[in-house]
Parts: C-alpha cells; structure tokens; sequence
C-alpha cells in the first residue's frame, strides 16, 4: 500500500489519465480505477474527482457518490502507518472492544483519524476473515491474529522503529 | 539431504506467524545441513494449530502444530525433518480426530496442495467436472445440479439449479456468470479459505456455470479486506489461460470462457446480490427493486447468474461424481455438505465440513472443544450480523437451513460465532443496529433511518433512560424494518435483535451495569 500523497493543489493530472487509459478495456470501470489512484496517491484526491468525470463521462456527482459510498476510499491522505482493528461480533466475542479501546487510548485518536504527528491512521473494518483467530487486525496490510494490548503494543512500536 | 516442508499461506495462518516460521526452518535446516524444500499451501482449516508445519516422510506428511518461530531451533534439533516424536507432533492430519469425522467434498484439496499448482489440481480429479459437463451439455449440466440438490451456499439457500435453469431459458445473447466472493458476515471466513487454499476449483465451477447457461464471461466480485486471496485467484486465473481452461476455446471444446476479478471497497451491502450488481458497473452499492431478477436483467442488463464462491466451487465435485453422490450426503431438503465456520470465543476454531445434520451442541463442543475463555458458551450467532442469537437451550437444533427456519434463526454462510457468559446481549443488539446503520445503502426509510433510531432507542435503554419505551419502540421499529424494508440488510438486522431480547430477557431488565 502506498503512502505516497500528493499535495492537494498539485494534482498530477496525467497520472490520473495514465490510470484511466490503463482501464479503458473494461467495462464499469470507476472502482478499478479508483483503488488505482488510491494505491498512487494514498488517497482520492477532490481534484481528481473532476478529471474522473471528464475522462469516464460521467457527472461529477456520480464520481463523488461512489467515492463517497465506499468505507475503503479515503479523501485525505492517511498516516505513516494504517491501523485496521476489526470490530465484527467474532472479535467482540474474543474481547475485540477491549482492543479497541486499547488502540485508541494509546494513540489518542478515534477510528478513522490520524494522531496528530501523522504518523498512524485508526481504521474501523467489519471482518477480515480471520474470525477463528480472534481478535484480528492489520498493521500496514499485514495480518494480525489473537492481537492483545500487549501485542499491539509491540507491533506499533516494532513498526515505528523500523519506519522512523 | 533434501526435504519438503509444507506451511500454509492462508492469511489466518499467516495471521498466526507462518511466514516468520516458515522463514527461520529454513534457516534453521540450512544450519543443520539439510537442503528444506518449503511448499506453500492453504489451511487445512484447524486454526489453534496454526501455524500447521507438515513434514513429508516415507509414510505421509507428518503435522506438527502450533509451530511458532521460537519453537523452530528445539523442533529442528529434536528431528522434525524426520517426523520425530514432540509433544507437538500430531502425526497425520487425515488422522487427526478433528479432521477425520470430516466429509470434505468441496474443500477436498485445500491444504492439501499448492492452490497454483495446476497439475497437482488436474491429478487430484480436477477438471473432471468440466470435463463431463462439456459431453452433457447445457440442458443436462443444469439437470444435473438441480439433481443434486445444491442451495445457495451464501446464506438464501435459493436452489442452484433453478437459477441456472432461469438463466438458460433466456434467448441467446451475453450472458454473465458473477461470483459473489464478498464475504462479510462475521464468522465466516470459508470462502476466503476456499480461494486462497483451491482457487480452481472455483474457476472451474463457474467455468461450468457458463457452458451451462451459454455465457462467456464471468467476474469475481472480491472484497478488498481479502488481498491474499486476490494474489492467488488472479495467479490461477492466469495458469489456467496458459493452459486453455479459461479463454476462446476452453478445452478444445470450442467454448469461450474467461474470468474477471473486481474488487469491492469496503461495503457490506455489496454482498447483497443487486448491489453487488451495482458495484460490478462500478456505481455505488444501492440495491435494486426486484423483479426483475438477475437471472433475467442482471450484470449490464444481461441474464446473470449470481453465486457465492462455496456454491460454484461445490459444482466441480457434482458434475465429477454426480448428482447422487453429492445428494446422498445431508438430509431433507439440506443435501450435500456444509462447510462450518467456528469462530468468536472457542478454543478450536476451525473449518468443519460435514454433512447436513450436526447440532450446534456437538459443532461447539465436540470439534470448537468450548469457549477460549474457559467460560460456559451463553449464546451463539449463526450466520453473520443479520443471524439471530441462540441460546444454550437451542444448541441441539440440526445446522440445517429448516431446522434452523423454525426455531427463528437461519444458517446462512455457516458461520457460527460463540459468547461466553460475560457477553452483554442489550449491547450485541444495540450493536446489530449500529452495523446496519454503518452498513446501510440508504435507499428505503426503514433500514435507513429504522437503524439509527433502533440503535439509539437501545443504548438509551442500557443507560436505564425510560427504558420500558425504548424496548417498545425497538419492537416497532423491528417490525417496520422486518416488513419494510427493500432487502436483507434492513429486513434481517432484527433477527439478531429481536432474538437477544427474547432468549435474553435479563440483559434488558433493570439491572446495574458491570461495563
């Protein structure tokens, strides 16, 4: 997963275009196309909510309702590090609401929001699948199972060591 | 010397560390002079021995499990390359008690082989299926898996082969066959296991799917919380148009077939059949009225076929072995197998495929071995958030779809989540409604704004404010939502609530609250 984001007011227009070519053979293809530009600039930037629109002809409000329907699709670029913490009834079962409020204390923040120093992004998610592991999270796309305070403890800071 | 090492990269294996031990018996072979040939397949679906290493010896593949990287050194140097004896030493899983009671029809190779590894796929009775299914042709495939008795494995246990038949009736012209591989019920994790463990099984069931119905292209609607099973599905869909099983002429038979793979982006609706429609055009997940159905104006306006990825990739094994062969599993109207999901507080969670008919009672004892905690198991969800609660008067009933109906509950995807005594069922109600809320598509009123105001109604009633109306307006809203809505989401979000309330009178009463 890229982090690599772009400055809003300095959209590389192009980049945006090469994406869309790139999917031209496909039908339907926005959401293709959207976790393209995702991957390249760490979120959907507005200013490429118009330039989908030309380029798909499609309204600029069709560009911004699908942007907007998907929990996945984010519009700001999000921290160093992505925390997704599943908050599904299997992990609730195996004290996932302990996790969570574990993960938020520690760093501050709610789901969805990026501690301050932009360093790590809290993101609710709705099952990863790893229900017979529970509770499960992922850290920066890897997968976590039976994750405990303490272990999210050690693979934050495992991680912000690495990184920094 | 030189030996092959099986280690799963299945993401719930990988979740527990199997990549890190994988890494280090290498290393540790390496150390010890010996050459390890290290082979990657799915799980084999027992979850607390994960990470599962399997050691291939003279006699079979030695298991030993949990495998942690720590342990790697000691079991290096007491012998597991040669099968050793260790405590964790568990022989060979087709013994294991756990597995051994299983019938694993659709999940037969998974585990047991490289899920890329397309010869050893085709040696193990792979594409046998199509292989029948192009001499029978359409009429006769379509008979065949309505023979069988298949219901749709995602969680409306609509009939198969009544699907496909609607599907073939309509005139000639683009048709699609569309996998719904948007697995989002809680507890349920077997299509993941299925695509990441035997992914052609699936190709090769929706291959049938479309010489069945006349259509030449399918797609797998995949969600984006599943990226390992993405790799691996777009892996096997590339090997098998190396090959000719997917592309213009699909086994020399002249048939064209190929497959696409789209991925969601984080929205539980779109598991929902229409909405996934939706999402597939690339709009957003908003439900569509039916009638019309799918079968008749689905992807693109064209007949589809919809099907879960356990329904498609159950099909190779009815069209190889027969329509009577997989009937004579189950019992009733529920024929075949089902591949159980334990899951939530259990000690042995895992992949249970057996036929129709174990109670709950011996699912979670027998094989889940009682809660992680070491707690009495208090209520159990069976088939996702839109699934109702039981109770542990109710764990005798059948895991079969009309048991299940009667007692007010539903199957579902086969997932089935157990709460030990600490749960608090006011909150797990108030919590269905807050999901359906999240979740949501936001086309009709009662699922919509019924959501919020239920989930706000019942936290107000766990604050002790006014709470005999609260439960009133609940009750209400259920009704409205149950009666009104335009789909599942809305109309079920009240079985798990009203459910929690009925068998769990005793969270909803007064009562000072622990936290």
């Amino acid at each position: 997963m890229s982090t690599a984001a772009a400055p809003a007011g300095l959209l590389d227009e192009s980049r945006i275009l090469t994406i869309v070519a790139k999917h031209r053979h496909q039908d339907g293809p926005l959401i293709e196309i959207l976790h393209d530009v995702q991957a390249a600039f760490g979120c959907v930037p507005p200013g490429a909510v118009p330039v989908l629109a030309r380029a798909l002809n499609l309204s600029r409000a069709e560009v911004h309702g699908v942007v907007t329907f998907y929990h996945h699709f984010r519009t700001r670029p999000p921290g160093r590090q992505v925390l997704q913490i599943c908050r599904a009834e299997s992990c609730q079962a195996a004290g996932g609401r302990a996790l969570e409020r574990h993960a938020q204390e520690r760093l501050g923040i709610g789901f969805g929001e990026t501690t301050p120093d932009g360093r790590v992004t809290l993101e609710a998610v709705y099952c990863l699948g790893l229900c017979a592991c529970s509770p499960a999270a992922t850290l920066d796309g890897e997968v976590h199972g039976r994750v405990t305070s303490q272990r999210l403890d050690a693979l934050l800071g495992a991680q912000a060591a690495v990184k920094s | 010397m030189s030996v092959t090492v099986w280690i799963p990269r299945d993401a719930g294996a990988l979740a527990l560390g199997a990549e890190a031990t994988a890494k280090r018996l290498v290393a540790e072979a390496r150390a010890a002079g010996v050459d390890v040939k290290l082979r990657r397949n799915g799980s084999r679906g027992l979850y607390w021995l994960e990470p599962l290493v399997e050691v291939e010896c003279a006699d079979g593949r030695i298991a030993y499990g949990p495998v942690t990287e720590g342990d790697v050194p000691e079991l290096v140097t007491k012998g597991l390359l040669i099968g050793a004896a260790h405590p964790l030493r568990l022989g060979k899983i087709e013994e294991h008690p756990w597995f051994a009671t299983q019938q694993r029809l659709t999940f037969a190779r998974v585990g047991r082989i490289d899920p890329l590894d397309l010869a050893a796929y085709r040696a193990s009775g792979g594409y046998a299926g199509l292989a029948r299914a192009l001499e029978l042709g359409p009429d006769a495939i379509v008979n065949e898996v309505l023979e069988s008795g298949l219901r749709g494995r995602g969680g409306a246990a609509f009939p198969t082969g009544i699907k496909w038949q609607t599907v073939l009736r309509q005139p000639p012209g683009q048709k699609y066959i569309t996998c719904n591989a948007d697995e989002g019920d809680s507890g349920t994790y077997s299509d993941r296991m299925l695509m990441e463990g035997d992914p052609f099984s699936l190709i090769e069931g929706m291959t049938i799917a479309g010489v069945a119905v006349g259509a030449t292209k399918g797609y797998v609607y995949l969600r984006v919380e599943y990226p390992h099973a993405y790799k691996v599905l777009n892996g096997a869909i590339a090997a098998a148009r190396e090959a000719g099983l997917l592309g213009a002429d699909v086994l020399g038979s002249g048939k064209a077939f190929d497959l696409e793979v789209r991925l969601g982006a984080g929205a539980y609706i779109c598991g929902e059949e229409t909405s996934m429609l939706e999402s597939l055009e690339g709009r957003r997940g908003e439900i569509r009225v039916r009638p019309p159905l799918p079968a008749e104006k689905g992807l693109f306006g064209a007949p589809t076929i919809v099907n879960n990825v356990i329904t498609l990739a159950s099909v190779p094994t009815i069209l190889a072995n027969g329509a009577a062969t997989y009937k004579d599993y189950g019992q009733a109207k529920s024929r075949g197998t089902l591949p159980l999901q334990l899951a939530g507080n259990i000690r042995r969670g895992g992949l249970v495929e057996r036929a129709f008919g174990l109670t709950v009672r011996e699912l979670l004892e027998d094989y889940g071995g009682g809660s992680m905690s070491g707690r009495p198991i208090r209520a159990v969800q069976i088939g996702g958030p839109l699934g109702a609660y039981l109770p542990a008067s109710q764990f005798d009933t059948p895991l079969e779809y009309e048991s299940l109906s009667e007692i007010g509950a539903l199957l579902g995807h086969g997932g089935v989540v157990a709460f030990d005594d600490t749960v608090d069922m006011l909150e797990m109600a108030r919590y269905a409604m807050e999901f359906c809320a999240i979740e949501s598509c936001g086309k009709c009123t009662p699922c919509r704004i019924g959501s919020v105001r239920g989930a706000e109604a019942l936290a107000a009633a766990g604050r002790g404010e006014d709470r005999d109306r609260q439960l009133a307006l609940v009750e209400e809203l259920c009704d409205t939502m149950l009666n009104a809505s335009l789909c599942g989401l809305g109309g079920m979000t009240p079985f798990p609530v009203q459910s929690a309330m009925k068998h769990f009178p005793e969270d909803f009463r007064a009562r000072t609250r622990g936290g």
